[in-house]
């Protein structure tokens, strides 16, 4: 499908997950307001927001450089790009010949060193802080999203997007393999991790000593801060497409013929919908972790990954012929024990973080 | 036809490198710089001109003096393409390295000696473009020693300094420790024949599948104590973060960039073509060796303030990738998989032509930024992205590419470290599986952690406010300089660009190695890259125009769309006017959380001394101190007990010099009586 038809529709998807990503944040808000007993802000919220932004000036700080102003354009391009590679609603796309999952991490973590630069270049102690916090977030989180992928690719033979959706389709009870269920469960706290939800980091505190991401994109204001915000905006939307289309690719169009298309989108929005609702629940039930739990999370998306990689490997085996063990790697290092259901309450950050 | 060029070429690079030797006797130092710099630009060019024509045609070189050291086989230098790879790497980094060091060098002037330093210079590139063409066990070590001792001479550049005298004591151990170890598994290698016959290349080539496999496997271990010394490999590789930031900039360069590559290629030399693979052990421990230096390295140049230590454990992660991809070949081999064999390969190759590209960059604006601010304490820099523009552009590009992100070199070489081992997840026993398996994880994590850990280096040390006088004074540095450095960090976006043709230049270096024939061209030639079982595809060149046309889209849709008019202000300091560049982070506070989280293995000394106005009362401070610092454990556990048995050995021979002439006469009358009573009685 490397044809003009298809570079257009792969277009047109990326300039649709543009539109809809401030619409899937104002939903998610709007859910947890409910949640709360709130009324909430209406769902278009966002987009009033990024109007509004747009049409302000900037203040930029007198020490920062062309770092600073570059920065919000980078995080923007690279999800763009990031942007085009899932699969919306037709699979597979020209693109997915171009960068496969490995390389959509690494296109991602392009914006976060970009953005992570940004917040230490203005000078400023909650910007160093950010930026700190946001690359060890970051570098904790890349193993369990390798294994993730890994464990992917070991059921569909390719770490290719395009490839991996179709083979789920063409192979309905992959999904709900036990590899598949456990990188999805790894792959979802990583994505929390990622995106800045709670409970790693909560997107609606601007408490100086909790904020992560927000205290690193501080001194951001007007037409910058909305290109930042919309992209961590879109990389929800990515990361939650990429949950609902990798995963239960149910529903996906192979062809161009304009029933799969409408069946295609409407089974999307629904897998998104769902996806926002369970979003906003788990971020409504568990309270935020101290920055220093944050690690045993990660560990335990890690140990998932290994799980799952374990499970596809085992399975794999199995059905090439005589099963040989599988890996006893599962059971070293850290069992998940970590994570206690309750998790723990915020601390009110009274005490200085940086020093003992 | 093209082959009578090779000759020639090649005693026009041995007479450039002599020619920068020759500032030995050059009447000023004006006169020192110019040779240097000219005839390390003769000496690159001539090289790798020679190693293309290698590489690319089936032209290959031999030379041979036999009359020269008869009594070992003599001089003989035959260059394959294995060796032309990594001569085209020497020689390319020595073009650029070259011309930076035309004003660079300046800066010693005064303070040591540059004519002793231009030899060395000279003697070190030369010795190194021979180790490669080296076809004799002979050559190959006096070469591999000749470049030990000009890198120590160079590291010991400021002699009067502490710091730099122990760095090259170090270096000169461990380096000799390896040398030792190299020339024990040549005598193994080697002793189905005399030394003048057996010890060439292509004797040991037909001798090594006769050998028994103990044999085999002590000339492994025995090469990869050798090499992994001069690569840096855990837990040998002590010498380098002391070492590194102890020799002048353009020198830490080629050292990081290409010096240590050399124990990647005696490896491959010994290892895959002499001995032609081993039992899936071998793999196995370089996998894990590689996976140890990868995080290790990584871990601690987390933590460095020091800017070119930092780089120096740098180059100890990114070994570590390219052992990891070495390793996996290796075990691929042993397991008869020699399409994920060669793919592993070539990663691991490409990885090291990419990293000499950005780890050169980087020591270079390195050592710019030294020139600027005479320090190398990140704690000190800041600010330096308006004062040295060029340098700061020159270090960004190189940081972004060694942090793997697109669409720079390091990523391609990194996604193919991944692509590399997931074949032999899908397709291999279960032990082997879970073994590469956690090696995907310690990629990825050491890709993390070196993301980490540049937004650091390039963040604390070029952006915000200068935190010392020498920062907020700093200047931009001459024109060589500039132009060497750019040179440098231009090749990176280029190599990336170049992938393919790249790759298939590798695969065409490796192909015939280790008794396989691998013929077949094993990547399209395209501009997709599609690794050989299909698992996945990717294309540099069009991540980077899709990411340069969705930036350039974001741009003018931003300029017609946004409002433009900015406010310059003051930054966000919760209402207190004038920020003072205490109010930063630091360089070691950037690295606090991740410091935490590996605190078992930091396990870092730290010590707060809170002062208070009065000793009554603790509420009113007036000062707090706090102090770390981080000893690393291999030095604790295995080279501090080391170093004392060696000194308590030495502390015993010394009896022996009691400075007495009486004495020494007794040992000569002692050793004479001995010797006499050996010929009469044999």
């Amino acid at each position: 499908m490397f044809n003009a038809t298809g570079v257009v529709i792969e277009i047109a998807q990326a300039l649709l997950g543009l539109a809809v990503a401030p619409l899937l944040v104002g939903l998610i808000g709007w859910v947890k307001a409910r949640l709360q007993n709130r009324r909430g802000a209406p769902i278009w919220q966002p987009y009033a927001e990024l109007r509004k932004l747009l049409g302000k000036e900037m203040v930029v700080s007198s020490n920062a450089s062309w770092i600073f102003r570059t920065a919000p354009y980078v995080v923007f391009g690279s999800t763009v790009v990031v942007s085009l590679l899932v699969p919306v609603l037709i699979t597979p796309l020209p693109f997915n010949q171009v960068a496969d999952l490995f390389a959509l991490v690494y296109l991602l973590l392009l914006g976060t060193f970009a953005l992570a630069l940004g917040g230490l270049d203005p000078g400023s102690a909650f910007g160093g802080m950010g930026s700190s916090r946001e690359m060890t977030i970051a570098a904790l989180s890349e193993p369990a999203i390798a294994l993730a992928i890994l464990s992917l690719a070991l059921g569909a033979g390719s770490t290719n997007l395009g490839e991996m959706a179709a083979r789920t389709i063409a192979n309905p009870t992959v999904a709900l393999s036990p590899g598949h269920i456990l990188a999805f469960a790894a792959l979802f706290i990583v994505m929390l991790a990622e995106t800045g939800r709670l409970p790693v980091d909560n997107p609606a505190t601007h408490l100086e000593l909790t904020m992560i991401h927000e205290a690193m994109i501080l001194e951001y204001s007007g037409p910058h801060l909305a290109l930042v915000e919309w992209a961590s905006w879109l990389k929800l939307t990515v990361f939650l497409t990429l949950a609902a289309n990798l995963f239960v690719p149910w529903g996906l169009a192979t062809s161009l013929s304009p029933a799969a298309l409408a069946i295609a989108f409407v089974t999307t929005v629904a897998k998104l919908v769902v996806l926002a609702v369970l979003l906003a629940i788990v971020e409504t039930r568990v309270a935020k972790l101290r920055l220093f739990r944050v690690p045993e999370l990660l560990a335990v998306s890690f140990v998932l990954g290994l799980l799952a990689v374990t499970s596809s490997f085992s399975l794999s085996a199995s059905s090439r012929h005589s099963g040989p063990e599988s890996p006893s790697t599962t059971g070293a290092g850290g069992a998940p024990s970590a994570l206690s259901p309750e998790g723990e309450y915020q601390q009110p950050a009274r005490r200085l973080e940086g020093l003992r | 036809m093209i082959a009578a060029f090779l000759g020639p070429l090649f005693w026009m690079m041995v007479a450039g490198y002599s020619i920068t030797a020759a500032g030995l006797i050059m009447p000023t130092p004006r006169f020192v710089r110019a040779v240097t710099s000219v005839g390390t630009v003769v000496g690159g060019v001539a090289g790798l001109a020679l190693a293309c024509i290698v590489l690319w045609t089936d032209a290959s070189l031999t030379l041979a003096a036999p009359a020269i050291l008869a009594v070992a086989g003599g001089w003989a230098f035959h260059l394959d393409r294995l060796g032309a790879l990594f001569l085209a790497l020497i020689s390319g980094v020595a073009i650029p390295v070259g011309i930076y060091a035309a004003s660079y060098t300046a800066s010693y002037e005064g303070r040591s000696s540059t004519r002793w330093m231009a030899f060395n210079f000279g003697a070190f590139l030369l010795s190194m473009s021979l180790v490669t063409a080296a076809a004799n066990a002979v050559t190959f070590l006096l070469c591999w020693e000749l470049m030990a001792l000009s890198s120590f001479f160079l590291v010991v550049t400021e002699h009067d300094r502490e710091e730099s005298v122990r760095a090259g004591v170090w270096y000169l151990a461990m380096t000799h420790a390896g040398l030792l170890a190299l020339l024990a598994a040549f005598f193994l290698l080697g002793a189905g024949g005399s030394i003048a016959t057996g010890w060439s290349f292509a004797a040991m080539r037909g001798a090594a599948p006769l050998l028994p496999s103990s044999t085999r496997n002590a000339i492994f271990l025995l090469t990869l104590l050798g090499f992994g010394s001069k690569a840096g490999m855990v837990p040998f590789h002590v010498w380098l973060p002391r070492a590194h930031p102890a020799a002048p900039s353009h020198v830490s360069a080629l050292m990081s960039a290409v010096m240590v590559k050399l124990g990647i290629y005696g490896l491959l030399r010994v290892g895959l073509d002499l001995l032609g693979g081993g039992p899936s052990w071998w793999g196995t421990l370089i996998i894990v060796l590689g996976a140890a230096s990868a995080l290790t390295g990584v871990l601690y140049a987390l933590v460095s303030d020091d800017l070119k230590r930092l780089l120096a454990y740098s180059t100890v992660e990114n070994i570590g990738l390219v052992l990891l991809g070495v390793g996996a070949g290796f075990l691929f081999l042993s397991l008869s998989q020699p399409e994920a064999a060669m793919l592993a390969m070539a990663a691991a190759l490409l990885h090291v032509i990419n990293h000499a590209a950005f780890k050169g960059t980087l020591f270079l604006s390195a050592g710019s930024i030294v020139h600027a601010t005479g320090t190398r304490d990140m704690n000190l820099l800041g600010g330096l992205v308006t004062r040295t523009p060029w340098t700061v552009a020159a270090f960004l590009v190189g940081a972004m590419s060694i942090a793997a992100l697109p669409p720079l070199n390091g990523f391609v070489s990194e996604w193919l470290l991944f692509q590399s081992f997931l074949p032999g997840v899908a397709s291999s026993r279960a032990a082997i599986a879970g073994l590469l398996t956690l090696g995907v994880g310690a990629l990825a994590l050491t890709g993390g952690l070196a993301a980490a850990t540049f937004v650091k280096a390039f963040g604390i040390s070029c952006l915000a406010i200068p935190r010392s006088n020498e920062a907020a004074h700093a200047h931009e540095s001459p024109l060589s300089m500039r132009v060497g450095m750019l040179a440098m960090a231009a090749s990176c976006p280029l190599l990336a660009l170049a992938t393919i043709p790249t790759l298939s230049t590798i695969t065409g270096a490796l192909a015939g190695l280790g008794g396989l024939a691998w013929t077949a061209p094993q990547f399209h030639v395209g501009v997709t890259l599609r690794t050989p079982n299909g698992m996945a595809t990717m294309s540099p060149v069009v991540v980077a125009v899709a990411l340069a046309a969705a930036l350039a889209c974001t741009w003018i849709v931003m300029r017609l769309v946004a409002r433009r008019t900015v406010r310059i202000g003051d930054t966000w300091g919760c209402g207190r006017i004038g920020q003072t560049p205490r109010m930063e982070y630091t360089s070691t506070a950037f690295a606090e959380p991740l410091r935490r989280v590996f605190d078992q293995l930091y396990r870092p000394n730290e010590d707060m001394a809170v002062g208070v106005v009065h000793p009554e009362s603790p509420y009113y401070i007036q000062s707090v101190t706090y102090k770390t610092t981080i000893h690393p454990w291999f030095q604790r556990v295995l080279y501090d007990p080391l170093v004392r048995g060696i000194e308590r050995m030495a502390a015993w021979t010394r009896r022996l010099q009691s400075g007495s002439v009486n004495a020494y006469l007794g040992y000569i009358v002692f050793v004479l009586v001995v010797l006499l009573v050996w010929v009469i009685g044999f």
